[in-house]
């Protein structure tokens, strides 16, 4: 297919026409043919790469699969996700990384690769087969047990160690269990005056202060998930002024909702790690401009209506992500105005594709690049109602009204969204 | 503005606090009758929905229940997780479907009783019986009618004003310190929080008037008109918030000498007791221990809040 | 809309005396005589009857007799209506079993009040005859209850309201119609 994008903005602001023939960008320029499609007012950015998702598949078929997923993630803007291991049964073989990326291909929305398991069966005690996942088809470089922390700080220095072999990256979820028995949300006023078993932040600092310190001592790289609290930018920032090969990512939710929204008691705003104070939340937004963090994850978590319709400690933590954490970065970096669209493009896109080496994504808009793109409407406005792409409803901005819009998504040359609208669907 | 749920004290403006109390004083002159009935809540259904065993509390809320004449429903719903039995919202929608009119839950977990009473699975009245370790407002009602009768006799029309209560114990941890909380200060009460640090969270300390970690600087300092025991449970113990049952007793505990030092002061204690632990009998079987009453009056006070949730929309009359 | 004064504080003075002279003969004399208020002006309206007898029949002991009677409890109207506080009911300590009770109210209306006070009265025995004494009976019954012994019939429309004014609650003694 042969298509010129007209009139668009580029992420340094300048306006020009953009080509695509095939898979690649033929030109940027004042060339026109093909399909002309009028992209005025849309700004062209590297289709997103998202590196924490919940796919769900294999075991939890109920509540997204590699396909409702990957139609979710090109609403979204992505072209890429990075399933977390947590499936039943746990990737972490080559067996199930391989069928995920098969399911993700049969789907051919988006480019799913696959993170694997840091420990077998994510029981924290004996490390899985990294090197054979690495090695399969799937090509696995980033490693999690999220959903649960590595806790175990010499089983996390060996991780980190083993790698290196292969230059891949482990990926943190930072809990310190001991610290968060039973907990349901942020630690403080709140949950005392609700009653609800407390999250203390020191138990995300801890840990990522002495993952910090190991990568260090190991020489490895580190990746620290949804950092949630002040405190842990803080431990990421002195990381970094060392020389740390440590990198930080955030959750669009975190970067928008805070722990009052409990007091409803919906467990809709249950998450891990919990939603934390405002305070919090513009520590963590001025950490995203400045570069301490370095990417957003949407943690997108799907769950059944029977895991969110009821009592908050009975519930499953997490909430929906991907069809709308482009609106949130553009809220956070644009309409702000503490930011720009590079460094949307950055942290959306470049960065996370840089993080887990994938070639073909995240890349600069020149001639000979794999078309890999989005393109958004910033003037407009997304209402959040149900019924996305997604099979589950646990959409924590329903009613919300969240700027800007997703309008084309184009993985490999071909669009996947249109005007909004998933291509092949009504 | 009517009150259509009791979920938390925080619900109850003063005026209607002190209403409930003052129809508290005239059912219990109905319980001391020969004919202990009264037919305010005739063909009403009232299930009482308890997924915590609680023999006091629920005993409590039959007698009142069917005192007013309703037509009372005990469901016992142990298990509370979903995977273990059926779900919150299937046995509340079933409960709707018979047409019960009012629900008294308790509940294992914190913000059910509100759950509950917004979720729109059933259209009659809620009343917290008691949620994880949030509230539990009607053991807070009697425990202020209680403070009100002992101290005020049966004057109508007045709040707990000016009065120093200490509540003592394991303030983290209980539904009961939370409610009365927030209900004695709304009548006008100074409370007083008392325990050790793992057990007195800041959050709180700060909504009461003082708080200590010293039971005995307290009593120095503060002439107490009442002073609440919390029950310790032994669970605590075992999660390391204080070390061993004697410590606890020696530094807050009500002591012989801690009792002989409080003078007149009420004690109360909202059941059950731990004997020896957190309380000694010498303080528990005082003339000033209202224990029992806190019992009896626990009929009254719910009877009274089962009226007044029956009326209708419109500023009490 | 215009207001007139049925009743002046003599008139209901009058009133007053006149029934009850007209209880103690219907009861013949003034043995077994209990007087109950029902709040809140009945309770003021009973207090007058009952001192009134006391005048005229010195063997009268008010402390025995007068009483109040709160029904609110046993209105028929609880769940549609707002919250109605509920005020001390006070039985004379002889009891009601065996006795003539003779309940007390300012305005009989629809009769639901007395309804209620009759099933309450209930709850405290079994006396050997109940009676009614309105200060005003303004008609429009929705049950069949009848006074006893009235101080003045005033046929109404339904549009207009009737005002009873006491000093014991109010600044003046007035029964006042507005319509």
């Amino acid at each position: 297919m042969s298509f010129t994008l007209k009139n668009v903005q580029l992420e340094d602001g300048r306006i020009t026409n953009v080509s695509v023939d095939g898979q690649h960008i033929s030109q940027v320029g004042s060339d026109q043919h093909g399909e002309i499609i009028d992209a005025t007012g849309l700004v062209l950015l590297p289709g997103f790469v998202d590196l924490h998702t919940h796919l769900r598949q294999p075991g939890f078929e109920k509540s997204e699969t590699v396909s409702s997923g990957s139609a979710a993630a090109a609403v979204g803007g992505y072209t890429a996700v990075h399933p977390m291991a947590n499936t039943m049964p746990v990737a972490d073989n080559a067996g199930v990384v391989e069928q995920i990326q098969r399911l993700g291909e049969e789907a051919g929305l988006v480019e799913v690769q696959p993170i694997g398991a840091v420990t077998v069966g994510l029981n924290g005690s004996m490390l899985a087969e990294l090197g054979t996942m690495n090695a399969s088809k799937a090509n696995v470089t980033i490693f999690s047990d999220d959903g649960k922390c590595v806790s175990d700080p010499q089983l996390m220095r060996r991780a980190l160690t083993y790698v290196k072999a292969f230059n891949g990256v482990i990926a943190q979820h930072a809990q310190e269990p001991r610290l968060t028995e039973n907990s349901q949300m942020n630690e403080g006023s709140v949950s005392a005056e609700l009653g609800l078993a407390g999250w203390p932040a020191v138990a995300e600092e801890s840990i990522i202060a002495r993952d910090i310190m190991l990568a260090e001592l190991t020489g490895s790289r580190l990746h620290v998930c949804h950092v949630s609290t002040a405190g842990s930018v803080e431990q990421i920032r002195l990381g970094k002024a060392r020389g740390v090969q440590v990198t930080a990512e955030v959750t669009p939710h975190h970067l928008l909702l805070t722990e009052d929204l409990a007091r409803s008691y919906d467990p809709v705003f249950k998450v891990n790690p919990p939603l934390r104070t405002q305070n919090d939340v513009e520590a963590l937004r001025a950490a995203l401009i400045d570069g301490t963090i370095d990417v957003i994850g949407t943690d997108h978590a799907p769950h059944p209506i029977e895991s969110k319709e009821c009592e908050w400690n009975n519930a499953a933590f997490g909430m929906l992500g991907l069809e709308t954490a482009y609106s949130i970065a553009q809220l956070v970096l644009i309409d702000s105005g503490l930011s720009n669209w590079s460094r949307l493009a950055q942290v959306l896109s470049i960065k996370p594709a840089d993080i887990s080496g994938l070639t073909g994504q995240g890349q600069q808009i020149v001639a000979g690049a794999m078309a890999n793109l989005v393109l958004v409407d910033p003037a407009s406005v997304t209402k959040v109602t149900g019924g996305g792409q997604s099979l589950s409803e646990n959409q924590p901005y329903l009613g919300m009204e969240l700027p800007g819009q997703v309008v084309h998504t184009i993985f490999r040359g071909s669009f996947t969204v249109r005007d909004g609208i998933l291509n092949g669907r009504a | 503005m009517k009150l259509q749920h009791l979920v938390s004290t925080t619900d109850l403006t003063r005026e209607q606090a002190i209403a409930i109390l003052d129809t508290a004083i005239e059912m219990s002159k109905v319980n001391q009758r020969e004919i202990k009935k009264l037919p305010v809540l005739r063909g009403k259904t009232v299930v009482n929905l308890f997924y915590e065993d609680s023999t006091r509390t629920r005993v409590s809320f039959e007698v009142a229940e069917k005192r007013l004449s309703a037509d009372v429903v005990n469901v016992s719903a142990k298990g509370s997780s979903v995977s273990k039995g059926e779900s919150l919202k299937d046995t509340v929608q079933t409960l709707a479907a018979i047409s019960a009119d009012i629900v008294v839950m308790r509940h294992g977990s914190s913000g059910a009783a509100q759950y509950l009473a917004e979720s729109g699975w059933f259209e009659g009245a809620v009343i917290n019986a008691g949620d994880g370790t949030h509230e539990h407002p009607t053991q807070a009602l009697l425990d202020a009618y209680t403070l009100r009768s002992r101290i005020f006799g049966d004057k109508t029309g007045t709040g707990l004003d000016g009065l120093n209560i200490a509540i003592v114990g394991d303030i983290a941890h209980s539904r009961v310190a939370r409610s009365n909380l927030h209900l004695l200060k709304t009548l006008g009460a100074k409370v007083h929080l008392i325990g050790p640090p793992t057990l007195l969270p800041k959050a709180l300390a700060v909504q009461a008037t003082t708080s200590h970690f010293n039971f005995d600087e307290a009593i120095e300092e503060i002439k107490f008109d009442a002073v609440m025991m919390l029950r310790i449970q032994s669970e605590r113990m075992n999660a390391a918030f204080f070390p061993s049952e004697s410590e606890y007793s020696k530094f807050w505990g009500l002591t012989k000498s801690r009792f002989t030092r409080i003078g007149d002061a009420l004690v109360m204690h909202p059941g059950p007791m731990n004997r020896g632990l957190e309380i000694e009998s010498i303080a528990a079987d005082s003339p000033n221990s209202t224990v029992l009453e806190q019992v009896k009056n626990g009929v009254s006070t719910r009877m009274s809040v089962l009226y007044h949730l029956n009326a209708a929309e419109g500023d009490l009359s | 809309m215009t207001s007139r004064t049925v009743l002046s504080s003599s008139d209901i003075d009058r009133a007053i005396t006149r029934i009850s002279h007209e209880i103690v003969e219907s009861n013949k004399g003034t043995k077994d005589l209990v007087i109950l208020g029902i709040p809140t002006r009945g309770v003021w309206l009973a207090d007058r009857i009952a001192k009134s007898i006391a005048d005229h029949y010195p063997e009268f002991e008010v402390e025995e007799s007068l009483g109040r009677l709160d029904a609110t409890m046993y209105r028929d109207d609880l769940s549609i209506n707002p919250t109605k506080a509920v005020t001390p009911t006070d039985i004379p300590k002889g009891g009601i079993s065996g006795k003539t009770v003779v309940l007390v109210d300012d305005v009989l209306f629809s009769g639901r009040t007395v309804r209620a006070a009759l099933d309450a009265l209930n709850e405290f025995g079994r006396p050997s005859a109940v009676r009614l004494a309105v200060l005003v009976d303004r008609g429009h019954r929705e049950l069949p209850i009848r006074a006893d012994f009235v101080g003045k019939n005033l046929p109404t429309s339904l549009d207009e309201r009737i005002f009873v004014r006491l000093n014991e609650s109010d600044e003046e003694n007035s029964v006042v119609i507005e319509g």
